[in-house]
């Protein structure tokens, strides 16, 4: 196997034994970007020199722990000092923020090495990547397809061998939904597990950092350095990370696995539902106990996240007003015409779509009936899961309805395009931990199994999604991309 | 005022809390310093910045709702109010809306003799917003420039209850509220400078009426004076429509100090719809009772509680007490001269009289004064022992404002040292009586002028140095031993 290929895990043994050095891997993944990337299209911004200059920083100190000496990607929204951060947005094609992000600084520093910056949905609206201002990214399943979003370029990197794991934000699904559409792994821990600090914000009530990646075990590595109470964020919890790498062990004999009949709907493809149905065969061979349950309020997740997100949007992208940073336009005759026509020529569509739904349910006479009632729905369906975790230790059910669908296909229509996010959002409204991994294929297309779990209990999701990928080869298989 | 109507007031005050940092990020509050010099990117509003709460900005609102007689809520929470504005860097305030930390409390004042109980509605924490600068008007200036140093300093909005009905009395309450503020240690409260802003809300009813009038917002109140004089404008501008059959529209007016009147800024219908919703960076947060007990602890002695005293304890007039107690530096220059010279009340007439005088007359707070408590107790001991007189003690006390010198040195330097020796001063009197026998017969006759121009002669012979009370006593010795 190429060096490029390899888990971060692998990496890290043959750093440790002196078999490769930080400078090969970079430089393997490098040649590996310049091949596939013009085909995938995940990158915005490329930091090669830097890279290369911290693999030989690394491989002279010759210390090897962690992560020290090995590639990553970060979708465009986490802010890393002195390199672009645009948010795949014009407004901010040429920011460069002064400060890193917490999610980015611990993995610096324990000498992660950053390869560059990742495509996305402008501002993680979308489903798609199709939002981003400066171009789609592919499928690399499938050129012509979408690898979802809103962190496409994250999870499209990883299934494309271009980084061994990367770093992505869901706020509805946007890593769910991606590692799913391109067959690789992707955790979106309990809201307050990883600090929001230095990620540029969507909707700050949903929005969580998590880690795409190739298999389980580094997903487990990656989370363990990220999480944790950061002071710069007052809503990280403080509450003690455990090793997650320590409790994949194979063995969940005994484990109670719920599946939620409305998860397996008349809206969801006949070979996802069969996908999912075998995979909790397997979990009962393994010795799970498996039963039907039902999340009745499941149904208004959705309308009830297409007003909380935006409203949240509509307050945390006002500050993209042209006076500080970000683009301006300088044609502008007066002050207001300046806020008014630098946002209409900054933002994309979908953003101001979003920002408009945002406006519109937070104005004084449809606050109590939008916003407050949305709150309300939240409130419910948070209740739902938590009687259901009463009695089982992870819930599993189809990440996505369908596989990755074409390019183009849904980006006139906004409402086919939420719906994407269905089977994803109740676990943001309810600020639980979900996690999506390969359990097998249609039509050449990769499906996502996800597995919820209870609040701060990534340990049994990482548990259970080890034993079942341990069992399947599923994770294994790679995209042809037409180029071995 | 027409004695048909009534006048109702209600007020909010803001107040720059007394931080050495920002309320969400780490910034200096310092006033004064080079623009755009005390900001990061979380105050200046960059993207995928968070805030994180300053405690000692909590602390000090549990001590305004503690001064204030609030009930402090076991929980409150933060809120974004939207608005686009250049001052603005995120285009919202983190405010508190509906839950607010302080709530239900009210403020006593005292006007013409009658103590009246105003009510708090609420107090609560925001942010403040950053300054424009331009030339000229807003409107067609061809630049403005955003200074964001004062972007994220702590503020406390109080406000009051509709309690008011008259200008004296919103003045009072201000005095009041300011005096409540500075003794607990929240604020500077510099009208001048802005950290203590209060905007008036004013409606006009008929006697006997219940509803309220139609109510106006006065803004830009930056003195006591701005408060009281826009006040009475804006009530005799609200009965004047009434009387004549005008609406009067909700709106916002600004206070013009030059021309000293109110001019409409926006209508009700052009008012902002600030589309308030939770924080969602911050969690709701939560105050124990240990928390607000321990502030209650160390809470200082209020203007009430320091007024009782001085009256109770060292027999001051109400009056004196309640002058005295009108700043925490003029209280504790009082307690210090009080250390080292018995007499309260000569303190407080010296106080209250020629030093509060120099200040009016230099603009100045007790706390600005080069006059320490230590020279003006010198001083007041200097008279007592005769060395100068009470007019020349008035010279000495002007020379050590001026120069912050103390009362020794001044008195040696301009020798002002009195006259006391009983010799000296009856060789002076016979010299004026001998040279002057009409006048003599004048006092002979009853005429009491005639013993001021004797005096007189005599203060002047010296320079005024003559000590007065030996210059009285002597000189009606001689004249009624005069035959
Ligand atoms: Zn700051």
């Amino acid at each position: 196997m190429e060096l490029f290929e390899l888990t971060v895990h692998a990496l890290q043994q043959k750093l440790a034994s002196r078999q490769v050095s930080s400078e090969e891997i970079v430089k393997s993944i490098f040649a590996r970007i310049n091949k596939v990337d013009d085909k995938v299209k995940a990158f915005i911004t490329l930091t090669e020199e830097d890279a290369l200059n911290k693999a030989r920083e690394v491989d002279n100190a010759g210390q090897y722990k962690g992560i020290a000496g090995i590639p990553l990607g970060l979708k465009d929204l986490f802010c890393t000092p002195g390199v672009n951060t645009t948010c795949g947005s014009k407004m901010l094609a040429d920011f460069v923020p002064t400060y890193a992000s917490t999610a980015f600084r611990r993995l610096e520093e324990q000498q992660g090495i950053l390869a560059g910056k990742l495509n996305m949905d402008e501002f993680a609206m979308g489903s798609s990547t199709e939002n981003s201002s400066f171009f789609a990214t592919c499928n690399p399943w499938d050129l012509t397809r979408v690898p979802g979003g809103s962190s496409g370029g994250s999870a499209a990197a990883v299934s494309a061998d271009e980084v061994p794991f990367s770093l992505g934000t869901d706020t509805g699904g946007s890593i769910r939904q991606p590692a799913s559409f391109c067959g690789v792994v992707g955790m979106k821990p309990t809201y307050g597990r990883v600090s929001r600090w230095g990620v540029i914000a969507f909707a700050s009530s949903l929005d969580q950092v998590g880690v795409i990646s190739k298999d389980v075990y580094d997903n487990a590595l990656i989370m363990k350095i990220i999480a944790g109470h950061d002071h710069l964020d007052s809503t990280s919890a403080a509450l003690d990370v455990p090793d997650y790498t320590a409790c994949l062990d194979g063995d969940i004999k005994g484990l109670r696995v719920a599946y939620p009949q409305e998860y397996f709907g008349s809206g969801v493809d006949a070979a996802i539902k069969d996908a999912i149905k075998k995979a909790l065969l397997k979990y009962e061979e393994l010795g799970a106990i498996v039963e039907e349950v039902s999340l009745p309020h499941s149904e208004y997740a959705l309308p009830a996240y297409y007003l909380v997100a935006p409203a949240e949007a509509s307050a945390n992208l006002a500050r993209f007003d042209g006076v500080r940073y970000g683009y301006r336009d300088n044609e502008a005759e007066n002050m207001e015409a300046m806020f008014s026509q630098t946002r209409c020529q900054g933002f994309g569509d979908e953003v101001k779509r979003r920002i408009m739904l945002g406006t519109y349910a937070l104005s004084s006479g449809y606050y109590d009936a939008y916003y407050l009632k949305a709150l309300k729905v939240r409130r419910l369906i948070a209740d739902d899961f938590t009687r259901v975790f009463k009695d089982f230790d992870i819930i599993v059910a189809p990440t996505t309805p369908t596989t990755a669908f074409k390019l183009g296909k849904q980006s006139g229509d906004p409402l086919t395009l939420y719906m994407n996010d269905i089977l994803t959002v109740p676990v943001n409204m309810a600020g639980l931990p979900g996690m999506s991994i390969p359990c097998g294929f249609d039509q050449g297309m990769p499906i996502g199994m996800q597995i919820i779990g209870k609040a701060f209990d990534e340990a049994t999701i990482y548990k259970a999604a080890y034993a079942y990928e341990q069992s399947t080869n599923f994770h294994t298989m790679k995209p042809a991309l037409g180029v071995e | 005022m027409s004695k048909d109507y009534e006048v109702v007031i209600g007020l909010e005050v803001h107040a720059e809390l007394k931080t050495q940092t920002k309320i969400f990020c780490s910034c200096s509050t310092a006033f004064g310093a080079e623009p755009n010099t005390q900001t990061c990117p979380i105050c200046a509003g960059f993207p995928g910045v968070l805030p994180v709460l300053n405690k000692k900005v909590v602390d000090l609102a549990i001590t305004t709702g503690l001064a204030l007689n609030c009930e402090i809520p076991n929980i409150c929470k933060f809120d974004r109010k939207n608005y686009f504005y250049p001052d603005s860097p995120k285009a919202y305030q983190i405010s508190q809306f509906d839950m607010p930390i302080c709530i239900n409390g009210y403020l006593d004042i005292d006007v013409e003799g009658r103590r009246k109980r105003i009510g708090i509605n609420r107090v609560h924490m925001e942010e403040d917003a950053g300054k424009l600068v331009h030339q000229g008007d807003i409107t067609t200036t061809p630049f403005s420039l955003v200074d964001l140093n004062r972007c994220g300093i702590p503020l406390l909005e109080i406000v009051s209850e509709p309690d008011m009905r008259s200008a004296q009395e919103a003045r009072a309450y201000m005095e009041k509220l300011r005096a409540m503020l500075l003794f607990a240690g929240v604020s500077d409260c510099k009208m001048q400078e802005g950290s203590l802003r209060c905007d008036a809300n004013v409606s006009v009813r008929p006697i006997g009426q219940v509803e309220f009038g139609t109510r106006t917002e006065i803004k830009n109140l930056n003195s006591f004076r701005a408060l009281e004089r826009a006040i009475e404008y804006e009530a005799a501008r609200h009965i004047e429509a009434i009387k004549g059959g005008e609406t009067l529209v909700q709106e916002t007016r600004t206070w013009d100090e030059e021309k000293q009147l109110t001019r409409s800024m926006r209508s009700k219908e052009e008012a902002h719809d600030y589309r308030y919703f939770p924080e969602p960076d911050l969690l709701p947060l939560k105050i124990s009772q240990e928390w607000v007990n321990s502030i209650r602890a160390a809470f200082p002695e209020m203007p009430e509680q320091a007024q009782k005293r001085l009256v109770e304890e060292y027999g001051l007039p109400e009056y004196d007490a309640q002058i005295l107690t009108l700043t925490p530096d003029s209280l504790a220059f009082f307690d210090q001269c009080l250390k080292q010279y018995p007499d309260a009340k000569t303190i407080s007439n010296w106080m209250m009289g020629e030093f509060n005088r120099l200040l009016n007359q230099n603009n100045m707070e007790i706390g600005e004064s080069k006059v320490t408590a230590a020279g003006l107790v010198q001083m007041l001991k200097s008279i007592d022992d005769g060395t100068i007189s009470g007019k020349m003690a008035k010279m000495v006390l002007e020379e050590m404002f001026a120069t912050g010198n103390c009362p020794e040195v001044i008195i040696r330097e301009k020798g002002l040292v009195q006259i006391s020796d009983e010799g000296t001063l009856l060789t002076l009197i016979d010299d004026i009586i001998k040279t002057n026998p009409k006048v003599v017969e004048d006092y002979k006759s009853g005429k009491e002028k005639a013993f001021g121009f004797f005096a007189g002669q005599i203060m002047k012979a010296t320079q005024g140095q003559a000590n007065p009370t030996l210059v009285n006593k002597l000189l009606k010795d001689r004249l009624n031993h005069i035959q």
